[in-house]
């Protein structure tokens, strides 16, 4: 795989069996170390292999051969993808994937932006810490399901967000009001989310810094940009990482608001209606790994352009936040 | 509710080392409030509303009658349980949801615990080749999309028969839920003083009895917190279940509340919907206000869902 493990998960093991050194376990209880190391392993291995690997493994198998309505499958090469591509399938196809691309873009956006806000916000509280903490933490604890049936009822032609904005747009009833409602119930569950993380990441900023700043009288933008911006950057990077791998498989917002209705297909609903309603394994089987392909050369882009210093920050971070 | 404001209090005193960090700053805010504090108050009110108000609509739509449920008043004029009846009785059978959900989740978090917790503690304190190997693969499989295993599952439990029982979606929630609770267990794992487990082994312990009588009481409440966000991740789960579940009977709460929408186009029992989306969040409420440090804590360990 192409993703680089975790720079502080490799460098501190490091250290540590180095304070280890000191007592210098023998020859003989390094072995029952590796040993050990195997024993407990084994489980996980097992589990992700049956789980993952042989699933996805089948799929990518599966999707070389086409789907006859009786009989064997017969193999047919790239034909699945071909078809999915630039065959009869190809409008659907394109239009789940720029669905998928805008909703993933467009989120993940105002997320970030709406996230450093809060953050920045939360900070500076002093007072009901816990309270805003509470608060924060529902939107992402509520299940993606419950969020999708209680945006589907506010955002209905009579309902609140209508009566709020004065306005009666039937948002379920066209295709651009159709998307921004998904986007806005995904902005709502998830910045808050955003926010911790971001959060976390401004608190392991010494405050020397700021006060050093302010004596030489720099202004608070300017303290902004030079001093918070760059320190919070790693969280921040792993923020939008985590946040684009997760907006680019969608599927329960849009599944249960909108239901694909008004070009709302996100590509992970593509796979499923694949499998499922339309029993096409072969035709489901090259979509998934379009997918998946798709979404690990994202995670691949981002890591490459946005630093490779990302899970320095990601794990670095866990043991200085406290 | 009383631990909750327990916390909370515990919560308004932050760690030592930000309050000596922040005593200037205190200082200087004592005097009258300057514009900058009413910005951060103004803010903090923003936040919390922007959060809780869709919980508060649900709340309230679920208490108004037929009558009332399009009148978007703040407040009902004649509270009423009559949703909550219809969520319970009647063709819903969302009690059924509640009790297959729990199964699944704790059945989940069980599982994947163990498998976590063993692996965890090698990648955090264990020297052996193929360490960076493991980790590669645990945050590979944290970055599939879950459909790339929809397809063949829901055919290998159609060949099984699985279709509708729980190991359906017990077995691919582990698969979910691992990598997660592993990296946030080796970091809670790496967290813990080597001298223990050095004191340990001086003592005769071999690695397997300082891993189970020291270093596992020692990780109980890292290891409590992440099998409260291997739960919730459960407790959440709907694209897996909503291929592999299709009658009432196995229904978990998120199909069970989807489907509700789906019967019909035009008269949705939305009062129902959100009576049931209470039911559902009232638990998540209750471990939110109990656990909200850990889970932050939890959260900044994982870096990520």
């Amino acid at each position: 795989m192409t993703v680089p493990p975790p720079d502080a998960l490799r460098a501190r093991p490091r250290t540590a069996s180095g304070t280890r050194g000191r007592t210098g376990p023998g020859r003989g209880e390094r072995a029952v170390e590796r040993r050990l190391a195997f024993w407990l392993l084994l489980p996980t291995l097992v589990a992700l292999g049956l789980i993952v690997a042989y699933p996805v493994t089948r799929a990518v198998v599966r999707s070389v051969f086409d789907d006859p309505i009786r009989g064997d499958p017969d193999f047919v090469g790239f034909a699945n993808y071909a078809e999915a591509l630039w065959g009869f399938e190809r409008v659907e196809f394109w239009n789940a994937f720029a669905n998928t691309v805008l909703f993933t873009v467009v989120t993940v956006t105002i997320e970030t932006l709406l996230g450093l806000a809060m953050a920045l916000v939360m900070h500076r509280a002093f007072r009901g810490r816990g309270i805003v903490r509470v608060a924060v933490l529902l939107p992402w604890a509520l299940p993606t399901a419950v969020s999708a049936v209680m945006w589907g009822w506010m955002l209905q032609p009579d309902g609140v967000v209508n009566a709020l904005l004065g306005t009666d747009i039937v948002w379920g009833g066209s295709e651009w009001p159709a998307k921004w409602s998904i986007i806005f119930a995904e902005v709502w569950k998830t910045s808050p989310f955003v926010a911790l993380l971001i959060l976390a990441g401004l608190q392991t900023i010494p405050p020397h810094l700021y006060e050093a700043a302010a004596i030489d009288g720099a202004s608070a933008w300017k303290r902004f940009t030079s001093i918070t911006l760059p320190l919070v950057k790693p969280a921040l990077v792993v923020a939008v990482l985590f946040r684009t791998l997760d907006a680019l498989r969608m599927y329960d917002l849009p599944q249960i608001l909108t239901g694909g209705a008004n070009n709302t297909d996100t590509l992970s609903m593509l796979v499923v209606q694949a499998a499922t309603s339309e029993l096409r394994q072969g035709y489901g089987g090259a979509l998934s790994t379009i997918t998946f392909l798709f979404v690990f050369l994202c995670a691949f882009l981002l890591i490459r352009t946005i630093g490779a210093n990302v899970f320095a920050g990601f794990g670095g971070e866990g043991g200085a936040r406290r | 509710m009383g631990n909750a404001t327990g916390s909370t209090a515990a919560a308004g005193a932050p760690a030592p080392a930000r309050r000596r960090g922040g005593t200037a700053t205190a200082r200087r805010r004592r005097a009258p409030m300057t514009w900058e504090s009413w910005v951060i108050a103004g803010g903090i009110l923003l936040l919390v509303l922007y959060c809780l108000a869709p919980f508060y609509w649900m709340f309230v739509s679920s208490l108004k009658g037929p009558g009332e449920i399009t009148d978007n008043s703040l407040w009902p004029a004649a509270p009423t349980l009559v949703n909550y009846r219809g969520v319970f009785g009647g063709e819903n059978h969302f009690g059924y949801a509640v009790r297959n959900s729990i199964i699944i989740a704790v059945a989940t978090t069980g599982l994947a615990m163990v498998i976590a917790v063993s692996c965890g503690y090698a990648l955090a304190r264990l020297r052996f080749r193929g360490r960076n190997l493991v980790l590669g693969l645990v945050l590979a499989s944290s970055m599939f999309p879950g459909v790339a295993i929809v397809t063949p599952l829901y055919q290998l439990f159609s060949d099984w028969g699985w279709i509708d029982q729980y190991q359906a979606m017990v077995v691919p929630n582990i698969s979910f839920a691992l990598p997660l609770a592993i990296f946030v267990l080796t970091t809670f794992f790496r967290e813990m003083p080597w001298e223990l487990e050095e004191a340990a082994r001086v003592d005769g312990c071999g690695p397997v009895g300082a891993f189970s009588r020291v270093i596992l009481p020692l990780a109980a409440p890292g290891v409590a917190t992440t099998a409260l966000l291997v739960f919730f991740a459960a407790w959440n789960e709907y694209l897996i279940s909503s291929v592999v579940s299709i009658t009432l009977a196995s229904n978990p709460v998120t199909v069970a509340l989807a489907k509700f929408a789906g019967d019909t186009e035009f008269q949705q029992p939305f009062g129902s919907q959100m009576a049931a989306g209470v039911v559902v969040t009232v638990p998540l409420i209750v471990l939110v206000l109990l656990f909200q440090r850990r889970i932050v804590r939890g959260l900044s360990a994982g870096g990520f869902r």
